[in-house]
């Protein structure tokens, strides 16, 4: 079982992309688990989700604690102790952002390490910073934990062709930015 | 075969409740519980769902509402959480005294003070004694499995008592994950359309429902509605064995068990702290500890004698509450516990464990904690003092 903690604000559509990774995950014929949670919901007041992704039925519903992969959203979560908090060695960081990694406070134990210019595609595509569609692109690329094409297809049934366009560029564009 | 759907616990309500074809709900939006509403009243608008749907300035009105059409002989559906719940707590009431049949999902929710909005049992355990027949499911497939077998429940003529079909709020509620949701026609085989028939309102057979009745009538009555929920435990293993055998899915009727069979110590949950449960447990046995989990059910009615079966020869166990029962200084389902065993603290090392009040989480490592306690103190009986999850 794999553990992703996502962190947002709200308005970036952290809950959506998440469905959406547990949707592909389901059809495949695997497992998968998304649980939000709300502190007090407002628009830009930070978010996180937990989802889990497994080959067997997912029987845990808690937070995670130590997760193996981190999906930032906004980097400016960056300098919240919560945010890098119990990421396991080597564990992976996909993040929306055009800064370095020593910009971003990575922590020495983190793995690979993958940045795309989420907010640039989607205000380019859509005029405002909804990343979670990019995002989604990102993580295809990097988690390799789902089928691409099957997670891009229900982007695109969620959200539009356009959608899928934006998951299409960040995932040729993210890059790996510490290994 | 039914067709797997990647739903939230409320969205899974909302299919399992139209799958039941309900001929009315009237609900109040309330926090976490409103996407249940929410969609059905799409379903209605889609023309997915032929049902009267009601829209209500209140939870006392929802619970009015639907006690009419209930007394019409109708199916009827409303969801609630917690302050929703205190608001109907009068029609509430009166509709299990009634003994009429329902079913409301009720996504449960800490009460305030201090203020708060999120998760916790407070509020359907507070009204363990209204008289409904109360279920707490672990995941989405039970909540979905639990409305339609919740329907069948309460409308058999041996029980006649509304249901509450009870899933935590937010770690359930919003939990996204796959579900199994049955094809209609096997939905329809397995629940024909209501025929309750003992207060059926027809305009052209006027009579009073509900007057005034003195005393040792009404202890007639209250006397029939606990023999009706004595017999609810035996309909409950026998619908549970129905339901599994049409769609595959056996749920162990009034209380589940896993490696309890060899088990010396014993953790008791109550719904969606049982899959951390059980993780646990297995990570227990793998240090050597011989862990067993019950998880209860259905609480009202209580499941004392299976309970206290299956805790026979154990050596401890605790029971994790995530409520409180004021003026014991413990959990209320450990309280209950107790009660199902005589010379409890002759037989077993106990205590009470409490978490996940007002949204805090119960971890892995709480019910690690608390089986390496239970077996640290497992040859000491007696009541040990109530364990609280204080997490961070």
């Amino acid at each position: 079982m794999k553990e992703i903690r996502l962190h947002g604000r709200g308005g970036q559509g952290v809950v959506k992309a998440s469905q959406l990774i547990v949707k592909a995950a389901v059809k495949g014929g695997r497992y998968g688990q998304f649980i939000p949670f709300f502190g007090v919901e407002r628009k830009g007041s930070p978010v996180f989700g937990y989802l889990r992704l497994s080959e067997t039925p997912i029987r845990r519903k808690m937070q995670i604690y130590f997760p193996d992969m981190l999906v930032i959203m906004d980097d400016s979560l960056v300098t919240l102790p919560a945010t890098y908090d119990g990421l396991k060695d080597g564990g992976i960081v996909i993040i929306n952002s055009k800064k370095t990694a020593e910009e971003l406070l990575v922590p020495e134990n983190a793995g690979i390490v993958a940045s795309v210019d989420a907010t640039g595609i989607s205000e380019e595509l859509f005029g405002k910073n909804i990343p979670n569609t990019s995002m989604l692109g990102a993580f295809a690329k990097i988690a390799g934990l789902v089928d691409k094409d099957a997670l891009f297809d229900e982007i695109a049934n969620a959200f539009g062709e356009s959608n899928r366009k934006a998951a299409m560029r960040a995932f040729e564009e993210v890059k790996v930015i510490k290994e | 075969m039914g067709k797997i759907k990647v739903l939230t616990g409320n969205y899974t309500a909302t299919e399992a409740a139209a799958l039941c074809r309900p001929d009315l709900v009237a609900a109040y939006p309330i926090t976490p519980q409103s996407s249940v509403v929410e969609g059905l009243a799409g379903k209605v608008h889609n023309g997915e769902l032929d049902a009267n749907l009601v829209q209500v300035e209140s939870e006392h009105s929802a619970m009015s509402v639907v006690q009419g059409a209930a007394a019409g002989g109708g199916r009827v559906f409303t969801a609630t959480s917690a302050q929703g719940l205190a608001l109907m707590y009068e029609p509430y009431f009166r509709m299990s005294t009634l003994r009429m049949p329902m079913v409301m999902a009720l996504a449960t929710r800490e009460m305030t003070s201090p203020e708060t909005v999120w998760s916790g049992q407070q509020d359907a355990i507070s009204v363990r004694d209204a008289g409904w027949i109360q279920v707490f499911c672990d995941n989405n497939q039970e909540i979905m499995d639990m409305v339609i077998q919740g329907y069948k429940l309460a409308e058999h003529p041996d029980v006649l008592i509304p249901v509450n079909v009870c899933y935590d709020g937010f770690y359930s509620s919003h939990l996204t994950e796959g579900v199994d949701v049955p094809d209609q026609k096997e939905v329809d085989e397995f629940l024909p359309a209501p025929s309750f028939a003992h207060c059926v309102l027809d305009p052209k057979k006027p009579f009073a429902l509900d007057p005034l009745t003195p005393g040792p009538l009404l202890m007639k009555y209250r006397k029939s509605h606990l023999d009706a929920m004595e017999k609810a435990l035996d309909i409950i293993e026998e619908i549970d064995k129905e339901f599994g055998d049409k769609f595959g899915r056996y749920y162990g009727g009034a209380i589940s068990e896993y490696r309890t069979e060899d088990a010396e110590v014993v953790l008791i949950t109550i719904a969606g702290m049982t899959g951390t449960g059980m993780d646990a447990v297995d990570i227990a046995r793998e240090k050597g500890i011989k862990a067993g989990l019950i998880k209860l059910r259905f609480i009202r009615p209580f499941p004392a004698k299976r309970i206290a079966q299956v805790l026979e020869g154990k050596k401890a166990f605790a029971v994790v509450d995530r409520s409180v029962c004021f003026g014991w200084s413990q959990g209320p389902m450990h309280m209950e516990v107790k009660a199902a065993i005589a010379d409890v603290n002759e037989k077993y090392a106990h205590f009470s464990a409490i978490g996940g009040l007002g949204g805090a989480d119960i971890s892995l490592q709480n019910m690690l904690d608390t089986i390496e306690q239970l077996e640290a103190q497992k040859e000491e009986h007696g009541e040990k003092t109530t364990k609280w999850f204080m997490n961070e």
